[in-house]
């Protein structure tokens, strides 16, 4: 991120040392008021990390194999948003199932179960390619232990976090647990969300679900985000509710366990689903 | 009351006021999503041409959101100052662009008629300008607020200092602090979104900024961009707060969803004032805004975002804030698509607000999910400081390594300082000039290691 100060007319800030302190872009350093070429070609490269993350077609089937490895079931389905274009401008499209989609769980809906998990690429495609599968893998013992029935894995395509209610409520599933490529930053295109609803159905507002947000090598690791998963999922089925009403304690739980990981910001300003 | 408009040999018809300003406005997504955007160039024209033709006092008569079910319309309406009004009272909507534009609009004059007019007049009378009109009446139209420096004066745009860090790290946040200082902004105020919301970091963040600014003696303020109700529970617990924060919107329903009444904003005023921490001025408000909210929260009823928009800042005037920041490209692809229509809608913004008297800033900014990049944010920085903006971001990099979004950086708000030859806060720019920070000229002076900021506000 430096700028190498034997460039003609470019000024390094000579306090580089802060950056340890944080990842924001700081001590840039400039030539007259500009950003020295290096720093602008930095940008434009996460930026187009960034952009790739939200329209990299999303490869629904290779995800799918991916589950199926862990020994489970899976169902592609979409939602009703014709294409990313579509999706980005109608965010209730992305909420909905397709006919073909309902048609597919109704046929595969084998009376209740416990647990839903279901698979949206959300706005970053790239998150969940890298974490979907693995962070699946390091919940599985919890759930098996938990001895919850689980639905097959739902893989959505075009799908936003609401979509989760409507494939829970059709496969009958007490709680719902959905995986979401995170609106993407620049320096962390590929963040993984978690939403945890209880008795998922069409609806549901966001205040009645819990999030882990920030899984990605950089933030919460998939043991750390499974924990936390398998801790509201456990307390969701034993108070019958998420939300606003169950407030995050797992940290003192994880004291003994594992570091204790970070649940996601609401934020001064939230982006909506 | 249905409108009508009859453009070669064809009758357009527009079943309801708020459907005439649907249908006029400039197309933007969130428009579309709402199901009530014109559904094709000419019914655009159409609709522009009926409201051009509409008098200015057909706002009074007739709200666009409930005058009985909707404080804001209240708000709105029992506020009109019919005396501020009597200079355009006669003028149709066309006639009063024409008069923005006209010799006749002056500062002064401007200033005069801000209390005479709505919401709804700004926003009708900016549907039918360019781009280039709103730049120019805005210019002319200059609203100056005080805490401890002086925000809005000819010739200056401040800047606010945005040190977001993910974990809300005291580290972090001093350090880019400290970098934002160094490169010459933080006039408009040191602002933090914080991850958390609990009372005892938001505390500690007050307490650092304060800490900061006495010790220095930075002639700026801190704001912890928490609700309103935080804000207040800060104060009671004697935390150091300089601006209370809240995000607002244009209907009573929207704000609702936001958790605010007008009621607890005059509650968060008066706490604010209480502490009686501005030196120079009592503007202790902060209030953040963006179209595509109230449709968001389901509380559009039927009306424009850009319309309610407007709504917010006639909010935001009553309540005499400090800044009001449009975060115009923030809230998403589904309100404003592309860069296009950020850019119209942040000089809409701007004009709308400056015209009711609010002192507006723009968050010059996108998502990573909006077909928008840099560059039209420059456009859009450039096109604003030529209209006389309040204020901008400034975030290290432009990258929001918080709430993961793009801005406009320090070194953007040089570059726009350097080609409009645009000052800062004067008491701010007499301190940096103080602190060896800049020159005599504005202009940033030579990197010294050793500066008392980086000894003395050493971190970690």
């Amino acid at each position: 991120m430096s700028a190498p100060p034997s460039l003609p007319g470019v000024t390094p800030d000579p306090w580089t040392a802060l950056r340890r302190h944080t990842p924001a872009r700081i001590a840039l350093g400039r030539t007259g008021s500009s950003l020295p070429t290096s720093e602008v070609l930095g940008f434009a490269l996460a930026h187009a990390q960034a952009r790739d993350a939200v329209h990299a077609p999303f490869e629904a089937e290779a995800t799918a194999e991916a589950i199926q490895a862990l020994g489970l079931e899976t169902v592609i389905v979409d939602s009703a948003a014709p294409d990313r274009a579509s999706y980005l401008r109608r965010p209730d499209l992305g909420r909905t199932l397709s006919e073909t989609g309902r048609a597919a769980l109704v046929a595969r809906t084998r009376g209740a179960c416990d647990l839903a998990i279901v698979v949206a690429d959300g706005l970053s495609s790239t998150a969940v390619h890298a974490h979907a599968a693995p962070l699946i893998e390091a919940l599985l013992p919890a759930v098996r232990a938990a001895g919850w029935r689980l639905a097959p894995v739902i893989v959505a395509r075009q799908a936003r976090v609401a979509l989760g209610d409507a494939v829970g409520e059709l496969l009958g599933a007490r709680l719902a647990i959905l995986l979401v490529g995170e609106r993407p930053g620049l320096s962390s295109p590929d963040s993984l969300g978690a939403y945890i609803t209880f008795a998922p159905k069409v609806g549901r507002s966001d205040a009645e679900r819990n999030c882990v947000s920030n899984i990605r090598a950089e933030g919460l690791s998939y043991e750390a985000a499974a924990f936390k998963l398998a801790w509201h999922a456990r307390e969701a089925l034993r108070l019958g509710l998420t939300g606003v009403g169950l407030k995050d304690e797992s940290d003192i739980a994880a004291l003994e366990a594992v570091t204790p990981p970070r649940i996601a910001p609401a934020g001064s300003r939230s982006p909506t689903g | 009351m249905a409108y009508r408009a009859t453009l070669g040999g064809t009758t357009w018809t527009f079943e309801s006021l708020a459907d005439l300003m649907a249908k006029a406005s400039p197309p933007r997504s969130g428009d579309a999503l709402a199901g009530i955007a014109a559904t094709s160039a000419q019914q655009n024209v159409a609709a522009k041409t009926a409201l051009a033709d509409l008098p200015l006092k057909a706002f009074l008569d007739q709200a666009l959101v409930s005058y009985e079910a909707d404080e804001v319309t209240r708000l709105i309406l029992d506020g009109h100052d019919a005396a501020a009004f009597a200079p355009v009272a006669s003028l149709t909507v066309g006639a009063f662009r024409d008069w923005l534009l006209s010799e006749l609009a002056t500062p002064a004059a401007l200033a005069a008629l801000a209390p005479g007019l709505t919401p709804e007049m700004a926003a009708a009378v900016s549907k039918l300008m360019r781009n280039q009109d709103l730049i120019l009446a805005a210019s002319k139209r200059q609203v100056t607020t005080r805490f401890r420096n002086t925000i809005g004066l000819p010739g200056t745009m401040a800047v606010r200092l945005q040190p977001n860090h993910p974990t809300d790290d005291p580290a972090g946040i001093t350090a880019s602090i400290l970098d934002g200082l160094l490169y010459g902004c933080g006039d408009a105020v040191i602002g933090i979104n914080p991850a958390s919301d609990s009372l005892s970091v938001l505390g500690d963040l007050t307490r650092l900024m304060d800490d900061l600014i006495r010790r220095f003696e930075i002639p700026t303020q801190s704001c912890v961009l928490t609700h309103v109700t935080t804000a207040i529970q800060l104060i009671e617990r004697g935390a150091p707060v300089d601006l209370v924060f809240q995000s607002i919107a244009g209907t009573q329903a929207a704000n609702a969803s936001f958790g605010v009444t007008l009621e607890l904003l005059r509650e968060g005023l008066e706490a604010g004032r209480s502490l009686n921490r501005g030196t120079v001025g009592d503007n202790v408000m902060y209030f953040e805004t963006g179209q595509g909210s109230a449709l968001s929260a389901g509380a559009h009823h039927g009306v424009d975002q850009q319309t309610l928009e407007a709504r917010a800042y006639g909010v935001a005037r009553a309540f005499e804030p400090l800044l009001v920041n449009s975060v115009v490209g923030f809230i998403g692809p589904e309100y404003l698509y592309d860069g296009k229509q950020i850019i119209r809608a942040g000089l809409e913004d701007h004009f709308c607000g400056k015209l009711l008297g609010a002192p507006l800033g723009v968050d010059v900014c996108y998502t990573n999910h909006a077909e928008a990049d840099q560059d039209d944010m420059d456009s859009l920085l450039t096109l604003l400081a030529t209209a006389g903006v309040t204020f901008v971001m400034g975030v290290p990099g432009a990258d929001d390594v918080m709430l993961n979004y793009q801005s406009t950086s320090f070194h953007d708000a040089l570059y726009v300082r350097e080609l409009l030859s645009l000052k800062r806060a004067p008491e701010f720019e007499a301190w940096l000039e103080r602190a060896r920070i800049v020159g005599a000229d504005g202009r940033l002076a030579p990197r010294a290691a050793g500066h008392p900021l980086l000894t003395a506000g050493r971190v970690g």
